[in-house]
């Protein structure tokens, strides 16, 4: 178990056909879940999953790739910006459908109490 | 009630196939998404944070049982079982696929209804009041002028490429329900003293990151001129609208940026060159229109219905909710309904297809088979006897959908923002959650008698923020969320915008702020006073005070 998170930068986008949040993994395809993405923690390797997405879009898997700073802690993946958090999350006001009561949204919980 | 003519039969049809072909395109990759995302758009499309989202246009906010049904039907089949009625007279679905989207507008277009004009620097679909054709108040029925504007500017050669979007809101009543103030054009009838009727006509109000007030160019304009001086607005607009920069774009900053004189002047000079004076066309035109929003056969029926007055003597809940959720009808023995789609602690605008189903009943069975959708994201049975109230109450309250909160601190208008916005910075419907639950308690919001609280989730303001008498504005402050509060807003016929009152709070606050605020509104208030009023009278200072000291 690491203590300390190792931070980075991973690619989303969304898929083409149904336009939800997707991330790409190390193997090449698009998960739901945001801990499955390859996290770069380098400029070279962030370059290489961007160019993958790229190709990625041209073949019309997905569209809009970008990447996006977050950091890896024991397994789990989370977005510097609560932009991306929501996105990785799924609506914090409904949380008994999608990614929320799958329980692929992401490993911290919904922002409560607000 | 509101139909179709033939031409927009086919005109919507022809649209459902060209877009089926276009989605399929991009969708074998033919075409990429800079090239497909103009097209998707103009059908209402869009990519929001967590799929596509589809907005439909509900014109004048009039719906019928059955649209209302198939609006159900395809919340069902092709999202997740609900909807959202937004702050402009539409419906957004949260969760809709593109290799779907063509089924559903074909879906729409079998009981008349489409997604076109919801997006774009178009003339976007004319919002009216939501109870037009009842009030009370009324002068006359604004919807056949509404309408007239949306044949004469649906793909209208000419204004298809604004310098950026254009919304029109028309009503037919002295009391403002349209918000014409705050519209790049607004109208607004009166009857002068002989007798006749007029529309006011006011250009370069908006709100968004530059709010104003809209300002008079004419006080009384006969109906059949208003295409040609609408024209003439469009023209001067087409010509001198800045085109460089996407935030100056709007004909508000036109309209400030030369003076309302000198605007007024260029207008007028190019009503005056129009190349065609005659108005026969139109004329003939508000007639054929005019059948088509034909008034329902009101019975004739005594100003008191007694069994009304006994349920609400035998049920305080009824009671209450008879007080705050009806409106004044102009015939004897009918009431306005308002559904309030704000339950406590609940998402504003959101309904589930049940509910749908359900109103849709109460609307053929009670209310001439007739729905309205207000810009405040609720439900309106516009033509209704006194004497179904009670039963249509009791039909709401099994369904969750009678908030006795209509026009109160519970009825928060709230845009979707970061829950599901892609253009947000801070989430919005939390907010009004927690304000809506701090205030669940009746006996507290009838104390606090009228108020309008507005929430938006980024500054392009669709959760009108600017003219809510307490606005709310979520930010981004370092990749983190907060909330300013603005105070004073209005969108009735004395329209201002609010002024921000200080420093803004981290989202848990927000709840305690209103509440020292509304507070602090009732230890000052005058007998009879209302928030904003009361607001107009002392100024900012004793609720800076309030809210700011203990800091
Ligand atoms: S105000 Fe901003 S966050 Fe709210 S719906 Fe409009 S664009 Fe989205």
């Amino acid at each position: 178990m690491t203590t300390s998170p190792e931070k980075g930068q991973l690619v989303t986008a969304n898929r083409l056909r149904d336009g939800i949040a997707v991330f790409l993994t190390r193997s090449g395809v698009w998960s739901e879940t945001i801990d499955d993405a390859a996290l770069a923690l380098e400029p070279q390797a962030a370059a290489a999953l961007e160019s993958r997405a790229k190709d990625d879009e041209k073949s019309t898997l997905i569209t809009g790739a970008y990447l996006i700073d977050a950091e890896r802690l024991n397994g789990r993946v989370r977005a510097s910006h609560i932009r991306e958090r929501m996105r990785a999350l799924g609506p914090t006001v409904r949380l008994d459908l999608g990614k929320q009561a799958e329980g692929t949204g992401a490993g911290f919980a919904a922002p409560e109490g607000v | 009630m509101y139909r179709y003519d033939e031409f927009d039969h086919q005109f919507v049809r022809d649209r459902t196939n060209q877009f089926r072909s276009q989605a399929d395109r991009r969708l074998k990759g033919e075409l990429t998404e800079e090239e497909f995302r103009p097209l998707r758009l103009m059908n209402g499309l869009y990519l929001q944070l967590h799929a596509y989202m589809l907005r439909v246009a509900i014109p004048y906010g009039t719906l019928s049982s059955k649209q209302m049904r198939q609006l159900a039907f395809i919340a069902d089949k092709w999202d997740k079982g609900y909807g959202h009625f937004t702050t402009r007279q539409n419906i957004q679905y949260n969760w809709i696929k593109l290799e779907d989207t063509a089924d559903i507008l074909d879906a729409l277009a079998d009981v008349e209804m489409h997604a076109i004009q919801t997006s774009g620097n178009c003339i976007r679909n004319v919002t009216t009041d939501h109870w037009a054709g009842a009030a009370a108040d009324e002068i006359a029925d604004p919807r056949p002028v509404g309408e007239l504007l949306r044949q004469w500017s649906s793909l209208h050669p000419e204004f298809s490429f604004l310098p950026r979007k254009f919304k029109i809101a028309v009503t037919g009543a002295p009391n403002d329900r349209a918000a014409v103030k705050v519209h790049d054009i607004g109208l607004r009838l009166h009857r002068n003293a002989e007798g006749a009727i007029g529309w006011e006509v006011i250009v370069g109000g908006g709100l968004g990151r530059t709010p104003m007030i809209g300002v008079t160019v004419r006080n009384f304009l006969p109906e059949h001129e208003l295409i040609g001086y609408l024209e003439a607005i469009m023209r001067v607009y087409n010509l001198y609208g800045r085109r460089d920069n996407k935030y100056k774009a709007r004909i508000k900053i036109l309209v400030h940026e030369i003076g309302a004189d000198k605007f007024k002047s260029e207008v007028e000079a190019e009503y005056a060159r129009r190349p065609q004076a005659s108005t026969e066309v139109e004329q003939r035109e508000l007639q054929r229109i005019a059948a088509y929003f034909a008034a329902p056969q009101l019975e004739k029926l005594p100003r008191w219905s007694p069994g009304f007055e006994e349920a609400k003597l035998g049920n305080p809940s009824f009671s209450r909710w008879t007080k705050n959720n009806l409106g004044p009808h102009r015939a004897d023995g009918y009431t306005i309904v308002n559904i309030s789609l704000k339950p406590d602690g609940g998402i504003p605008g959101d309904a589930t297809s049940g509910q749908m189903r359900l109103m849709a009943d109460l609307a053929e069975r009670y209310s001439f088979d007739e729905l309205r959708v207000s810009h405040a994201q609720n439900i309106v049975l516009p033509h209704v006897k006194k004497d179904d109230v009670f039963a249509i109450w009791k039909a709401l309250e099994a369904a969750g959908l009678a908030a006795a909160n209509y026009g109160h601190a519970g009825d928060i208008i709230a845009c979707p923002g970061l829950d599901y916005c892609a253009l947000a910075t801070a989430r919005s419907i939390p907010i009004a959650q927690s304000i809506s639950r701090k205030f669940a308690d009746s006996a507290k919001q009838d104390e606090i008698g009228k108020l309008k609280i507005n929430i938006s989730g980024c500054i392009n303001a669709c959760g009108h923020h600017h003219v809510g008498h307490i606005g709310i504005l979520g930010l981004d402050k370092k990749g983190e969320e907060y909330y300013q509060i603005t105070l004073g807003g209005s969108s009735a016929e004395a329209a201002s915008i609010g002024t921000i009152l200080g420093p803004g709070f981290a989202g848990h606050e927000v709840a305690d702020a209103i509440e020292t605020i509304l507070d602090t509104y009732l230890k000052l208030r005058q007998p009879g006073e209302e928030f904003l009023a009361a607001y107009r009278r002392v100024g900012a200072k004793p609720f800076k005070e309030a809210l700011y000291a203990a800091a």
